[in-house]
């Protein structure tokens, strides 16, 4: 596929000495969501915010579409949406005119059935004369979506769109991510919730202490990195495992009455056949056995912790 | 040239300054009365004409000028610092907006609301004092030179200030005195020799003394001069403001 976003090299240090990015390169296909996990302070926002020329590189280049971010910026940047991490709006200004004041300064002419369109998708057009600081926090969250939309912009950057925002509020944005996608726009999103990632992503990719450890096509990754454990419960507790079952790692749980075997699905050979034949041979008798696959999350803090 | 932005940015910040527009005005305009009934009226009536103009009416262009200064400093200041404390700053930062787009943006609008206070002020004037304007083009000249040359400055200062402290203190502590001190209630021929040098360092002198030409034909120093004087102070202005953009200072990390 095509590439629509390409970093190369990028680092950030910023005034006090803080080595926020690290030579950070990456390669962002057009049309795909790309979910950014890391832990706080790993240096996502600083990540997106020199994509979208909030912060000076300290070295290493970026380019949009083909077009550099610091000497084409005007033709990179109107291909960008972006939702900042933080609320920051105007509190005294009505809804649609904040928006109507993000589609001019991307240079576009006004188009009140666009903005009507975004106004509804994101269920704020009944707010639409409201001011800003009568708004609800989700609310607010929705209209600095709305601003960032209000360009049609081909990239958008959402930084935790969904922090703080209730379970029915998080699926209506997964909704619109949804929707973005099957009109072809990129989208990079940071999150701290695991499972939006897993919801809407195609590709992940984990970032710590200002490095990428890894940029991965999300299916590919529960799976490659993906253990299951197969817990077998037994008919009688046991005390001690018998010594003809060493060679298979397993752990007994603490109510002695079931076993735990750790495999790696990928391998060519499981073992699980050997081990049940194993288990029959050593007397014990089974009850029950059970599967289960780590989640992203189990890979995600595996590969965060050091 | 992105002019949607230019237009966005300048009539989001007229929005801002219509919305407290009665507060804007209220003030200057009922201190203006004041200095009118003081200085116009009870002090006045005691002065002596000078060069041939009633004392009333030769402080207009000082009062209008004191107000204009204040005024251009301090919206230029606030409508740069107010995004930046907000936060919301970061949008014309990653819009396709170059810096001398957002400066006539933010600058523009700061001038306008000073011009229109300025001429309200004027307005006001007139009821105080009978008044005639010898150079009315030159007058609105100077005005809006001046109220774009200073909401330059304020545009730097609240680039730099870190607290709302900091955005106060430049203009009580540099504004007004060097307004005060700048021929605006008095002649600068009307001093000691020695001060009468020292004020030819205070840019003011400048801008009320061709101001008030522009109103009554006299004036301290030649009115090239006084045109000179602007055009240096927004050249200066112009090249801290460039610095800034080009390093970020205090706009991006
Ligand atoms: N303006 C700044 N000046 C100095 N250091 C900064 C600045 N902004 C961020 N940092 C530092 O850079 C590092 C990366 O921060 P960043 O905000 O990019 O992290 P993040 O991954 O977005 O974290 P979070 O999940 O908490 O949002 C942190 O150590 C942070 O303290
Ligand atoms: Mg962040």
């Amino acid at each position: 596929m095509e590439k629509m976003i390409s970093v190369q090299g990028l680092s950030k240090v910023y005034a006090s000495g803080n080595i926020a990015l690290d030579k950070v390169d990456l390669e962002i296909k057009k049309g795909e969501i790309l979910a950014l996990l890391g832990p706080n302070g790993a240096g996502k926002t600083t990540l997106i915010s020199m994509i979208c020329g909030l912060v000076n590189p300290s070295a290493g280049s970026v380019s949009v579409d083909g077009y550099d971010i610091l000497t084409e910026y005007r033709a990179a940047r109107r291909l960008i949406g972006l939702v900042p991490q933080e609320v920051a709006l105007e509190p005294f200004e009505k809804v649609i005119n904040t928006v109507q004041f993000s589609r001019g300064l991307f240079g576009f002419a006004p188009n009140n059935a666009y903005i009507e369109a975004v106004l509804k998708k994101l269920s704020l057009w009944d707010k639409r004369n409201t001011p800003i600081k009568e708004l609800s926090g989700g609310m607010k969250r929705r209209v600095l979506i709305a601003k960032a939309l209000s360009h049609e912009p081909r990239v958008l950057f959402l930084d935790e769109p969904t922090a703080g925002v209730d379970v029915e509020l998080r699926k209506d944005m997964w909704q619109i991510v949804e929707e973005l996608k099957a009109d072809g726009v990129t989208i990079v999103l940071t999150t701290h919730y695991i499972e939006e990632a897993e919801a809407l992503a195609d590709r992940v990719g984990v970032i710590s202490h200002g490095r990428i450890l890894l940029v991965e096509n999300k299916d590919q990754l529960m799976h490659q990195m993906g253990t299951k454990e197969l817990t077998i419960h037994l008919q009688q507790p046991v005390e001690k495992l018998p010594d003809a079952l060493a060679g298979y790692a397993l752990r007994l749980a603490a109510d002695k009455q079931s076993v735990i075997y750790s495999y790696d699905t990928n391998a060519e050979r499981t073992g699980i056949t050997g081990l049940l034949a194993d288990l029959s041979g050593a007397g014990l008798l089974l009850r029950d056995l059970q599967t289960s696959q780590s989640s992203l999350e189990d890979i995600f803090v595996d590969l965060v912790k050091d | 040239m992105n002019l949607h932005a230019v237009k966005a940015i300048y009539f989001f910040e007229m929005a801002r300054t219509f919305r407290t527009l009665l507060q804007s005005i209220i003030s200057p305009v009922i201190s203006t009365a004041l200095y009118f009934i003081v200085f116009g009226s009870a002090i006045g009536s005691r002065m002596v004409a000078i060069d041939g103009v009633s004392y009333g009416a030769f402080i207009v262009p000082g009062l209008i000028m004191l107000t204009v200064l204040m005024q251009s400093v301090t919206n230029a200041s606030f409508g740069i610092y107010f995004p930046k404390f907000i936060g919301t700053i970061y949008e014309p930062l990653s819009a396709p907006v170059s810096y001398f787009e957002m400066l006539i943006g933010y600058v523009g609008a700061a001038a306008t609301k000073s011009m229109i206070i300025g001429l309200i002020i004027l307005a006001t004037s007139f009821l105080f004092v009978p008044l005639q304007i010898a150079h009315p083009v030159w007058m609105v000249g100077f005005l809006a030179l001046t109220c774009v040359s200073f909401s330059l400055l304020g545009f730097i200062i609240g680039i730099c200030a870190r607290n709302f402290e900091q955005l106060n203190l430049v203009p009580a502590l540099i504004i007004t005195p060097l307004v005060f001190l700048g021929g605006s209630f008095y002649s600068i021929s009307m001093l000691p020799p020695f001060w009468q040098t020292a004020t030819l360092f205070n840019p003011v002198v400048y801008l009320v003394s061709g101001f008030r030409w522009a109103f009554f034909d006299t004036a301290d120093v030649a009115v090239t001069y006084s045109l000179l004087a602007i055009a240096l102070f927004s050249l200066i202005f112009v090249v801290v403001i460039a610095l800034i953009f080009k390093t970020g200072y205090r706009l991006k990390p």
